[in-house]
């Protein structure tokens, strides 16, 4: 009889349960259908990303001073992307018409957006709701007074020169902050117990849903004019932005409801007792929470919005996409680079919205205290 | 001894009128009630006073005045002598179409994305991962544009076409393809596929009704099949394949015979089935992912067999969550399509909200019909979902 009495050393596990060989094996090649789809998925990356990153970085002609650098000698263009027409226009695809002079107006207004909005991030900032409420309600007036301009000696600027990406963050800013006031009333409008009010909302709520923004965008550039006194001429920016307000706040209205809905009625009839009125009790016991709920549905309806103001593009306003479709689409000595110009303005659309939708995730993470009832 | 009841004059009074929360909603609602009907009355007032300052007649007289203009593309018989309210029908048509060929392309390209993001193939999963975050984070118009731009810019003139058989042409002009005339012995055809259908129908649920009372099952499935497909197949060769096939051919300038699908719509397809499919596939997964891992184990241990599990067990779940929300990308797909009018695909808003709009000012009137158009359907679709929805909710005893 063999009795040892010593432990044997731990052997490796067989080579074919770890490391990469057991990896692929599990994950791409167990089966026969599998492998099938893994040769045919690889042959499909092989066609698309080796030539797609040759278009975009190495053939690709990035600074130029006249699109002739983008062309072969015989007129042709040559292989790569062009990008040097983005380069070269750039500061037009930020700002459209706006003066050069005064693009330090902007720029500021955005800087300090930016600076205001960083502590926001940070659990422990003091007074944040201060803070926020500043955000939303002061810092527009400053904005606005800085971009605009009329007052304080800065030079008026017409809200027909604005254009660009800066054009796209204003209304979708602006836009998101009026929905958010209107929704939350409409929401509040949708749960009330007065029946006028009550069907008065569902049916504002329910007409501006059904229909596609681009008609309602018609029909603030085409009937809004009407609607006034004869004599008033209305801003065209103002009147887009009107429709969009409009539209966007019944989709936040419908998020905002789903926030008041998933609060218990405990909270409710708890802020009753107390003998606070109904303003009071929303205010301080109902929105607090049900917007701590509702955050990362309403970046989800802000993501939405964002992609919708490039329908501006029809009614005639320089967006991001307008400026380089329309105004350099058509510049005698930039044309024929069309694509360059629509992969560009993709890819700053999709930065901000997979930057947005990652945060909502995380904030949807962070939220969920797992109490629900 | 005094009365205990006198001591109610310590009770509470009633509160006074302006504090009672009965009046006060009363008064609110009327206060706006009246706000709102002033706002309207001199909307309307105003609108009046500027059609008239303008020359514009209301009311809906312009339909039937001749349009004067020429459509693209059209599913009933257009040109410039009809009226504007032709157009309008021409315009919904196309959207309709549009519509419908999207929802039924992104459903199939989003189910299968779906799966394929759920897939242990670690390659296929991720491919179909980069798709989704890819194309639902760009917005749908800068697709549009990007696809027709594509189709018009990059595709071979008509003379270079690629070919398929022959038959299938696609060009920058579009696609060619094969179309169908029907003679008159096709009516039997349709006929016999009507009678499949209604017998399937009857079928179904003769064979529910059986199984219910003695416990055999009926190869429902595949008699079906056979009733819809095979019947009006055999019928359609016994009265001797009465449909004839007017192929395109490549003549030296251009491609004569068969049917033309315009650029816009090739265009305006791709980029709505590739935007919608993202969302689709989404929609897909988690409702596969909702149906919890013992719902199998319990079916496959009461001995239902895989397939059995998937048709009886997984799929009638997941589908109770998938439905909802793929409704209202359904719903989303068909106000999308109003995009159209960027690349001059004839649709509604194109058509009616545009040309017509710019031909006649009616600018009430056409604004209102167009919107009353998206809402209705949006409104019916929106009714069968919650139909649907209570149909399908779970029955809790």
């Amino acid at each position: 009889m063999y009795v040892t009495d010593k432990i044997l050393p731990e052997l490796p596990a067989p080579s074919n349960s770890k490391g990469l060989i057991h990896w692929l094996k599990t994950n791409l090649f167990n089966g026969p259908f599998n492998t099938l789809f893994t040769l045919l998925a690889a042959y499909v990356l092989y066609k698309v990303i080796p030539p797609a990153i040759e278009w975009a970085f190495i053939d690709a002609t990035w600074f130029a001073e006249t699109s002739g650098e983008c062309k072969l000698e015989n007129g042709d263009r040559k292989d790569g992307a062009c990008w040097a027409f983005i380069t070269n226009r750039f500061d037009q695809i930020m700002y459209g018409f706006y003066p050069e002079a005064e693009r330090w107006r902007p720029n500021l207004a955005g800087i300090m957006l930016v600076l205001l909005t960083i502590p926001l991030f940070f659990e422990k900032t003091p007074k944040k709701a201060w803070l926020g409420g500043f955000i939303l309600v002061i810092f527009p007036f400053i904005a606005f007074v800085l971009i605009r301009g009329g007052y304080f000696g800065l030079e008026a600027i017409d809200t027909g020169k604005w254009g660009g990406l800066m054009l796209t963050l204003i209304i979708s800013l602006v836009g998101i902050l009026f929905a958010l006031l209107f929704g939350t009333i409409l929401a509040l409008g949708r749960r009330s117990s007065m029946p006028i009010v009550k069907s008065l909302s569902v049916v504002f709520i329910e007409f501006w849903r059904g229909v596609p923004l681009i008609t309602v965008l018609f029909m603030s550039s085409v009937m809004l004019p009407l609607f006034l006194p004869e004599g008033t001429t209305f801003d065209k920016l103002a009147r887009a932005m009107i429709g969009i307000i409009l539209f966007q706040s019944a989709y936040v209205a419908e998020v905002v409801r789903g926030g008041l809905q998933a609060i218990p009625k405990g909270q409710y009839e708890a802020a009753a007792a107390m003998g606070l009125s109904y303003w009071k009790s929303m205010f301080l016991v109902i929105l607090p929470q049900s917007m701590k709920l509702v955050i990362p549905g309403l970046v989800n309806t802000f993501i939405a919005l964002f992609k919708d103001t490039t329908l501006v593009l029809i009614i005639g306003l320089f967006d991001l996409l307008a400026i380089i479709e329309n105004v350099l689409g058509s510049d005698n000595a930039w044309l024929g680079f069309h694509t360059e110009g629509l992969v560009f303005a993709a890819f700053v659309f999709w930065l901000f919205c997979f930057g947005l939708s990652r945060y909502s995730m995380a904030l949807e993470r962070k939220l969920d205290t797992g109490h629900r009832n | 001894m005094s009365d205990p009841r006198q001591n109610n004059t310590e009770l509470p009074s009633k509160p006074p009128i302006w504090n009672d929360p009965k009046y006060r909603a009363l008064f609110f609602q009327i206060l706006l009630i009246s706000a709102l009907a002033y706002f309207f009355y001199s909307i309307v007032q105003n609108t009046l006073d500027n059609m008239n300052a303008r020359g514009v007649s209301t009311g809906f007289g312009f339909m039937s005045e001749p349009a004067g203009f020429d459509i693209l593309q059209t599913l009933v018989p257009f040109d410039s002598t009809y009226s504007f309210g032709r157009s309008f029908i021409v315009g919904v048509l196309n959207t309709l179409l549009v519509t419908a060929l999207g929802i039924l392309f992104a459903t199939l390209l989003g189910f299968l994305v779906g799966v394929a993001r759920l897939s242990n193939n670690w390659l296929v999963s991720k491919i179909a991962t980069v798709y989704i975050e890819t194309f639902r984070n760009i917005p749908l118009l800068i697709q549009i544009i990007f696809w027709y731009s594509l189709i018009v810019g990059s595709l071979p003139a008509v003379r270079d076409s690629f070919s398929l058989f022959d038959s299938f042409f696609l060009n920058q002009r579009g696609i060619n393809i094969p179309s169908p005339q029907y003679e008159s012995g096709f009516i039997y055809t349709v006929i016999a596929l009507i009678i499949g259908i209604i017998g399937s129908f009857i079928i179904k649920r003769w064979a529910r009704k059986r199984q219910e009372a003695t416990g055999q099952q009926f190869p429902v499935l595949l008699s079906v099949l056979g009733l819809v497909i095979f019947l009006p197949v055999l019928v359609y060769f016994i009265t001797g394949s009465p449909i004839t096939w007017d192929v395109p051919k490549l003549g030296r300038f251009n491609l004569q015979g068969g049917a033309t699908v315009i650029p816009e719509l090739v265009g305006l397809l791709i980029a709505l089935v590739i935007y919608t499919a993202a969302f689709i596939a989404e929609i897909v997964r988690s409702g596969i992912k909702a149906v919890s891992h013992g719902q199998s184990e319990a079916a496959l241990s009461v001995g239902l067999t895989p397939s059995q599990n998937l048709k009886l067990v997984v799929i009638p779940q997941a589908l109770r969550v998938i439905i909802p929300p793929l409704t209202s990308q359904y719903l989303n797909l068909f106000k999308n399509s109003s995009l159209a009018a960027a690349i001059g695909y004839p649709d509604l808003v194109a058509v009616f909200m545009g040309t017509t709009l710019n031909q006649t000012g009616q600018a009430v009137e056409i604004v209102a019909v167009t919107m009353g158009v998206y809402l209705l359907v949006s409104l019916l679709i929106s009714m069968f979902m919650n139909w649907y929805n209570a149909k399908m909710s779970l029955v809790e005893r």
